[in-house]
This record gives structure tokens, C-alpha cells and sequence, in this order.
């Protein structure tokens, strides 16, 4: 019996354990920055986000550059999301040295407008986004 | 000893005071509440100190505190600066407001006072405070006169009761909400408009056509909610007086208090009053009744942004008393006799409606919410020697489910409904009393490709104690061919018992019969009537000589299955029976809104309605129902001043086509056609103060005998039913406006 009672408990060790190991988020809340300018960035980044497998739900903001995102961590991870929004062409911003730059090819594909790279783009935007705030 | 020990106490309690030394809250922005993730990088500081901190990207700060510490500084770019009075230690919720300076005032005038959706799946469009200014009157019913989708015409003689139409068809066919409580319905339904105050609107939102499931099945050419002011964003204190040549006054007050962080309460007070006997035309009757009423709401507000709960709470009671009739009608004296013609009235209504709303925090995609509303409505009438009756007890609650289904481009809503109406009707010496009793559950899934295409399918059924076993289906699909165009497509079903007596009531000022074909259904003996509704739509955005527009066409018809058809052909009688054959509306529109130049804009119209019924006479077109209108209003303001002073002046133009006249009333059976004018002029003193001046018909059109048979009231021949244009001739009226934010 006292066996029978040994061996139950083990079992549900190993329960426990293994369920804690494959316990992943269906709803986690994720939070990437990524470079861009505009509503257009906006409409743009978050399409990208949501496309990907798993992702549930997306939002960019065009003044802190923060993408959040709500994924299913079963299906996703941030890597997809990641690689997602520079497929459009949008950069990644890791911490303030390193960027995962999107490529050449993705980057020509955004809007003349949206060339978040080009300093006077940004001066011209950053203009309307005052107006925008005052609005 | 006992000193040490008193003054080791006092030692202490700065101790315990300061022992918690930071102060947390979140910043939010206003025009966004929803958006609970809060607005980042936001700089909060104690007044004359160097102690400060920033918002992280979920808009918290938390910020060194103490004692002495009183008034925190709020610093946001492009935003107003604001100073708070701290008095504990709870966290707080802050919304900051976009600064006010020219470049904004710009920017605003650019923005339009009716705004046509792009993005919604459904042919709707708001009307905002600033085009409910335009026309300074009074009341829901009076707040459409400056847009040309819902059509507003006179229902009687007597009442002076504005009704409105859309696509053609009464407003028993549309469904009237408040805040999505349907609210206009039932014994309301006559002159429930008149009962909402125009200052108590923030904005109406008007649906076209077939409506979403998540309201209910019974509308069916269209949809029109009402948002009201809310205690949390209204100004602290309004008051709007107005007065008119033709004896009418009316005065609005409104108070708002934050109670606490999370509360807010509004008390709106309105009272209207006219004691001045009028008679223009000469026909011994009142052009437009005698009247007086109190209505009184009080709404109380929660919201916890962080939890995601937000909660409204209204109570409401409204008096509304009306006399009209002959000149000399004397109530005390003359009530149920024949020395004079007269009627009164009278009604009381108290409502109570709680609605509970609950975002996931973790999940903003995900929420509940929860609606719950009573209503009491009296009327107690007579018409001449004919009495009226009713009294209609209405419960309604609603629980809807909000999420995804894999990601936010497949949305759901999901939910049950309950709904219980008790009417006691009496109609001279006949008791008409039913309960109607139902309960529902739908469905609606909406689908967005984030480009170019959307879609809302929806399906409900309803279980009901008279109407039986049905289901609702709806659907709504959006489609953009090229740029800065929308094409629209809807198509639905409705479904609802009519209720003859309260949409008709202006019959009982007549001497026809009434007559009813009892069918052995099981409203009036009438079977319940069911229509479907299909229409398109198409919206094209231009820029012509580099001034913005946009024109929309759109084409609907209502096929009514089944239909309790008013038949008013014979002049001695007025007929309710189920149809037999067609009743079908069709309806056209185009509509032209073009920003001439800065502060100049631009609206036109031109509508066709061809409604045609099977009556037992044959098949008829609508009686007193124009086939075509025009409509234009040019709307233009002077640039506003450093002081925000500034004029806005209105025009609006209504050319109304000739209409049907149902009986030989003329010897052509047709009206003319006539034209209308109104204007409004405001002077605009400051954010304070404005006052403005109006004048409705300014051409002086009138109908020369509105009440067939006046000289002998109690005759076979009086009618008071056929009016087809105004009966009071030109009225000005001035009023003003003041506020304190």
C-alpha cells in the first residue's frame, strides 16, 4: 500500500513538472519597438503583426514607436513577429545601440512618406504630429 | 514617565504618516478612454519642487511623496498642462486634454460636423453636437431638420407633433435607441422624440437600413442612437434659455460633479412652456397647442480604467402635459361635453436604466457588457368626446459577449435578450391589454481583411409569447474598389407587432370610424408585421479645385411579407387590416457635401421615394408623402478670434414635391409643391457665453385648412389627419447659451 501511495505521488511529480514545462501563454503580452513615422507606418506595422500565425492582437504607437502585441505562445513567438514587420519593412529596435535592420528590398517597398530613415521625412512628420496632438 | 510616553507617541506618527513615501497613478488621454494602456512618457512633477517622474509605456507613474507635497504638475507636448490637488494617497486616474491654441481651432473647423463613416460596415453616419447647434430646437424630433436622411414632416393638425421618416417608411420602423436601449417604442411611440431634450445629445449615430441583431429584431428601414451627454466629459455647468415669437420657452440646466475618482453624477433639468393661445388662420382652433413639461434625469457614471469596469446609472421621470382644440375649449368646463371641441394630453413616464460594461484588462479585444432598463409610460387622453388610455410597463435587458475568434480581423458578439412589455390600452369604452413577452439569443460575426473588405453577418432568434418562434438574419459587407471610395450592400429581416393606436393617434381627432379586420391574429386580431430590407450604397471622397467633398448614392427598398396596412382612402373611416398583396418601398438619394472654402460648407440632396401598397381601393402610392425632394444648406463661420469669439451662420433650403391626398380633399387629389426656409445665426462670445437667433419657415408657408369641417367639430365631416405642409406660418425664435467647463 505504502508503495502503491509512493508511486502515485512520483506520478503526480511528474505531473506537476511536465505541466509546468510546457505551460506557455495562449495569451502573452509582448512589447517590441519598432521604427516608423505615420498613421501609414501604423496601419502597416500592425497588419504585419497580425498576420502572423498566433498573433491575436496588435497595436503600434507612432509617438513611443512601441509595438504590443498579444500572441499565442503555442503557435508564436516574438522571433515571427519580429520577422514579420521587417518582411514590410520596418525596422527593430532592440535597446539603444542594436536595430535589426529590415532589408534593402523590404524597406524600398513602404511609401515615400513613410521612409522613416530620411531625416527630413522625420522633421516633416514630426511637424504634423504636433498638429495631430493639438488636434 | 507619561510625557515620554505621549511624546515617544507623537514621535511616531509622522513616522507612520511618511511610511509610505511614493504616490502612484496613470495618465490617459481623454480623447481615448478606452484605450486603457495609458499615454507613455508623460512628465508629472510636485509643484515648486524638483521631484518628478514619467509615465512608463502603460502610462503609471510613481513618484516620490511627501507631506507637504500638494499639487502635482501634469507636462505633456501638445497637451494641456495640469495642476492636481492630491489630498490622499490613492492611486489616482488622470486624463489630459489636447491644448487649445489657434493651430487647433484650424484644424477644427476643417473637421465636419456630420462625419460619414469609411470604415464601418454599415451605411451609418454621426451627427455631432456642433450640427445639433445648427438648429437650436429643442428636442430630438427637431434635430434633423439640417440632414437629409431622416425627413421631418407634421403628423396633425392638433399636436403640432413632429414626425420623422427614413427611406420613406414612419418612425415605428426604425428602431430608436438610447445609448442601444431601445428607447423611442411602444406608447412612446408618437411623441417619445419630443421627450428627449436636443441639449441632453452628444451625438446621433443614424444607421440605414437593415440594423445589427445585437439591438433586437424589430427594426426595419433603419436604426437611429442617441449618445448623451456624460457627467465625466459635459461641462460642469450649462444652462440654455430659449423663447419664440409663437409663445414657446424653454430652459435647460445642467450640473456635473466628479465625486470621486472613479464617480461622476449629472443632474439635467429641461422645462418647456407655452401659455399663448394662438389662432393665424382663422379657424377657431389652436394652430399649436397649449403645453408644459418637466423632465428630470440624473445619470451617475463609473470608471475604473485599471480593473476595466465602466457602469452608467440613469433615473428619469418626465411630465408632459398638452391642450388643444377650439379657442374657447375650457377643460374644467367643457371636458367630455359638446359646447366646445378640446383635448388634453397628459402623460408621465419614469425610467431607470443600468448598463455594466467589463474590459479584460489583460485581453482589450475581450469584454462583457450588460444592459438593463425599465420603463413606466401613462397617457391619459381624450380627443373631443373620445377618450384614449394607455399605459405601457416595458422591461428590457440584454447581455452581450465580445471577442475574437484566432485574432482581431474575426470579431464576435454574442449574447441573450429579454424582453417583457405590458400594455393597458382603452380606446373609449374598449379594453385593449396585452403582454408581449420574448426572449432571444444571437449571434453577429464580423470580418475585416484590414484593406479593403468588411463584413457583419448576424442571426438571431427570438422566442415570443404572440409573434411566436422567428429568426433574424442580417448582413452588412463593405467593399473599396479604389481610393476614397466605399461600396456598400445590406440586406435583413424585421419583424414586429404594430401597435395601431399609439403610432396612430392623431385619428381620434377626427370623426372617422375606426375599423379594424379582425384576422384572429393576435395583436388587435392583426397578424404581425415582417419586412425585409436590401440596399447599396456607394461613397466617393473628391477633391475638386482643392476644396474636399464627398458624394453618396444609395438605393433602398423595404418588401413588406406582411404589413397592417392604414388605410385612410375612405373619409368617414380609417381601416387596419393585414395586407394582401404588395406594400413596397423604394428609395433614392444622392447627396453632395462640399467644403466650398474655409468655414464655407456645402450640403445638398435630392431623394425619391416611390411607396406603393395594395389597399382594398386597389394599389395606391403613400398618402401625404412627396415623391421627390430637394434639400440644401450652406452653413459658413467667421475665423475665430484669440477670445475663441466668433459668428456661424445657417441656412437651410427644403424644396417638398407634390403629395397624394388620400379622399378627394381638392378636386385634383394632390398637393403643391412648396419650399421651406430656416436659418440660425450665433454670435459666438467666448468658450462661455453665445447666443443665437433662428427663424423656421421664414417664407411663411402655410396650409390654408389643415382641419377639414372646423365649424362643426362634431360633425361626420371634421378631420384634423391631412396636413401636408406647415401650419403655423413663420416663427423667430432667440435663445442663448452658457457654460462653464
Amino acid at each position: 500500500m505504502k508503495k502503491l501511495l509512493f508511486v502515485f505521488s512520483l506520478c503526480l511529480i511528474g505531473f506537476s513538472t511536465q505541466s509546468q514545462e510546457v505551460k506557455k501563454n495562449k495569451t502573452a503580452k509582448v512589447s517590441i519597438e519598432v521604427d516608423g513615422i505615420c498613421g501609414m507606418c501604423k496601419k502597416r506595422i500592425e497588419t504585419a503583426a497580425l498576420k502572423t500565425k498566433g498573433v491575436k492582437f496588435a497595436i503600434w504607437s507612432v509617438e513611443t514607436h512601441q509595438l504590443n502585441v498579444i500572441l499565442d505562445e503555442r503557435k508564436t513567438d516574438v522571433d515571427a513577429v519580429q520577422k514579420s514587420v521587417l518582411a514590410v519593412g520596418h525596422d527593430v529596435i532592440l535597446d539603444e545601440e542594436n536595430k535589426i535592420i529590415a532589408t534593402d528590398e523590404a524597406y524600398g517597398s513602404v511609401h515615400g512618406c513613410c521612409k522613416y530613415r530620411d531625416e527630413e521625412i522625420i522633421t516633416d512628420h514630426n511637424g504634423e504630429l504636433k498638429k495631430q496632438k493639438k488636434e | 514617565m507619561k510625557k515620554y510616553i505621549i511624546s515617544s507617541f507623537l514621535l511616531f506618527i509622522p513616522v507612520i504618516l511618511f511610511s509610505q513615501t511614493t504616490f502612484k497613478g496613470m495618465i490617459m488621454d481623454k480623447n481615448n478612454p478606452k484605450d486603457n494602456l495609458g499615454v507613455a512618457d508623460v512628465t508629472v512633477h510636485w509643484l515648486n519642487t524638483n521631484v518628478s517622474a514619467i509615465t512608463n509605456n502603460k502610462g503609471w507613474f510613481t513618484i516620490d511623496y511627501k507631506l507637504e507635497y500638494k499639487k502635482l504638475v501634469v507636462n505633456y507636448l501638445g497637451y494641456k498642462t495640469d495642476t492636481l490637488t492630491i489630498k490622499n494617497l490613492d492611486p489616482i486616474h488622470h486624463y489630459i486634454t489636447p491644448e487649445g491654441n489657434l493651430d487647433e481651432v484650424v484644424i477644427k473647423s476643417k473637421r465636419n460636423a456630420v462625419q460619414k463613416s469609411f470604415l464601418s460596415t454599415a451605411n451609418m453616419f454621426t451627427v455631432n453636437a456642433e450640427e445639433l447647434l445648427k438648429a437650436a430646437c429643442c428636442n430630438l424630433a427637431e434635430s434633423f431638420e439640417t440632414n437629409p436622411s431622416i425627413d421631418v414632416s407634421f403628423s396633425d393638425a392638433l399636436t403640432g407633433t413632429k414626425q420623422i421618416q427614413m427611406l420613406g417608411l414612419t418612425s415605428p420602423y426604425l428602431s430608436i435607441t438610447q445609448e442601444n436601449i431601445p428607447s423611442v417604442r411602444g406608447a412612446a411611440q408618437v411623441f417619445g422624440l419630443t421627450f428627449t431634450p436636443g441639449t441632453w445629445v452628444e451625438s446621433i449615430q443614424i444607421t440605414k437600413g437593415a440594423g445589427s441583431v445585437v439591438n433586437g429584431y424589430e427594426s426595419i428601414s433603419g436604426q437611429i442612437n442617441a449618445e448623451l451627454v456624460k457627467p465625466f466629459s459635459d461641462n460642469k455647468f450649462f444652462v440654455n434659455a430659449y423663447g419664440s415669437l409663437d409663445g414657446r420657452f424653454e430652459l435647460n440646466t445642467h450640473f456635473n460633479q466628479k465625486v470621486s475618482d472613479k464617480w461622476s453624477t449629472g443632474v439635467y433639468i429641461h422645462g418647456n412652456y407655452r401659455g399663448e393661445k394662438f389662432d393665424k388662420n382663422n379657424d377657431n382652433f389652436l394652430d399649436s397647442p397649449l403645453s408644459d413639461q418637466i423632465n428630470v434625469m440624473n445619470r451617475w457614471q463609473y470608471v475604473d480604467a485599471e480593473k476595466g469596469w465602466v457602469s452608467f446609472i440613469n433615473v428619469r421621470f418626465l411630465n408632459d402635459e398638452k391642450q388643444t382644440g377650439e379657442i374657447d375649449f375650457n377643460p374644467s368646463l367643457d371636458k367630455g361635453t359638446t359646447n366646445a371641441w378640446g383635448s388634453e394630453i397628459d402623460t408621465k413616464r419614469f425610467e431607470t436604466s443600468a448598463k455594466l460594461g467589463y474590459v479584460f484588462p489583460e485581453l482589450p479585444f475581450q469584454s462583457v457588457s450588460l444592459q438593463f432598463a425599465y420603463s413606466n409610460h401613462q397617457q391619459d387622453s381624450y380627443f373631443g368626446q373620445k377618450i384614449y388610455d394607455i399605459e405601457h410597463e416595458s422591461i428590457f435587458s440584454n447581455i452581450i459577449f465580445n471577442s475574437i475568434i484566432g485574432d482581431t480581423r474575426n470579431k464576435f458578439k454574442t449574447g441573450l435578450s429579454f424582453t417583457h412589455d405590458n400594455y393597458q390600452e382603452l380606446v373609449n369604452i374598449t379594453d385593449y391589454d396585452r403582454k408581449e413577452t420574448s426572449a432571444g439569443a444571437f449571434f453577429e460575426y464580423a470580418f475585416d481583411n484590414l484593406n479593403d473588405f468588411s463584413l457583419t453577418a448576424g442571426l438571431r432568434i427570438d422566442t415570443h409569447n404572440l409573434l411566436g418562434t422567428f429568426v433574424t438574419p442580417r448582413i452588412h459587407a463593405r467593399y473599396v474598389p479604389w481610393e476614397n471610395s466605399v461600396f456598400r450592400a445590406s440586406a435583413g429581416r424585421g419583424k414586429r407587432s404594430a401597435n395601431i393606436f399609439a403610432e396612430n393617434q392623431q385619428l381620434f381627432a377626427s370623426s372617422r370610424v375606426i375599423n379594424i379586420d379582425d384576422v384572429g391574429g393576435n395583436i388587435y386580431g392583426l397578424n404581425p408585421e415582417v419586412a425585409w430590407n436590401y440596399g447599396v450604397s456607394y461613397m466617393q471622397r473628391f477633391n475638386l479645385f482643392n476644396k474636399k467633398g464627398d458624394v453618396t448614392f444609395d438605393f433602398y427598398q423595404t418588401d413588406f411579407s406582411n404589413q397592417v396596412v392604414v388605410d385612410w382612402e375612405n373619409p368617414q373611416e380609417i381601416s387596419f387590416y393585414n395586407l394582401d398583396g404588395k406594400s413596397i418601398a423604394n428609395s433614392f438619394q444622392v447627396e453632395v457635401n462640399y467644403n466650398i472654402a474655409p468655414y464655407f460648407n456645402f450640403r445638398t440632396a435630392y431623394k425619391y421615394f416611390d411607396i406603393s401598397t395594395d389597399y382594398t381601393s386597389g394599389n395606391l402610392q403613400k398618402p401625404i408623402q412627396p415623391k421627390n425632394r430637394f434639400f440644401a444648406n450652406l452653413s459658413y463661420e467667421t475665423p475665430v478670434k484669440e477670445n475663441n469669439a466668433h459668428w456661424k451662420f445657417d441656412v437651410t433650403f427644403n424644396n417638398i414635391g407634390e403629395q397624394r391626398l388620400p379622399s378627394n380633399v381638392n378636386s385634383l387629389g394632390y398637393s403643391d409643391p412648396y419650399q421651406l426656409l430656416n436659418s440660425q445665426i450665433t454670435k459666438v462670445f467666448s468658450d462661455k457665453f453665445e447666443v443665437y437667433v433662428g427663424a423656421e419657415n421664414l417664407t411663411n408657408v402655410q396650409q390654408k385648412n389643415p382641419i377639414l369641417g372646423s365649424d362643426n367639430p362634431f360633425g361626420s365631416n371634421f378631420d384634423s389627419t391631412i396636413v401636408y405642409s406647415p401650419i403655423f406660418g413663420r416663427a423667430l425664435y432667440t435663445g442663448l447659451r452658457f457654460k462653464i467647463k
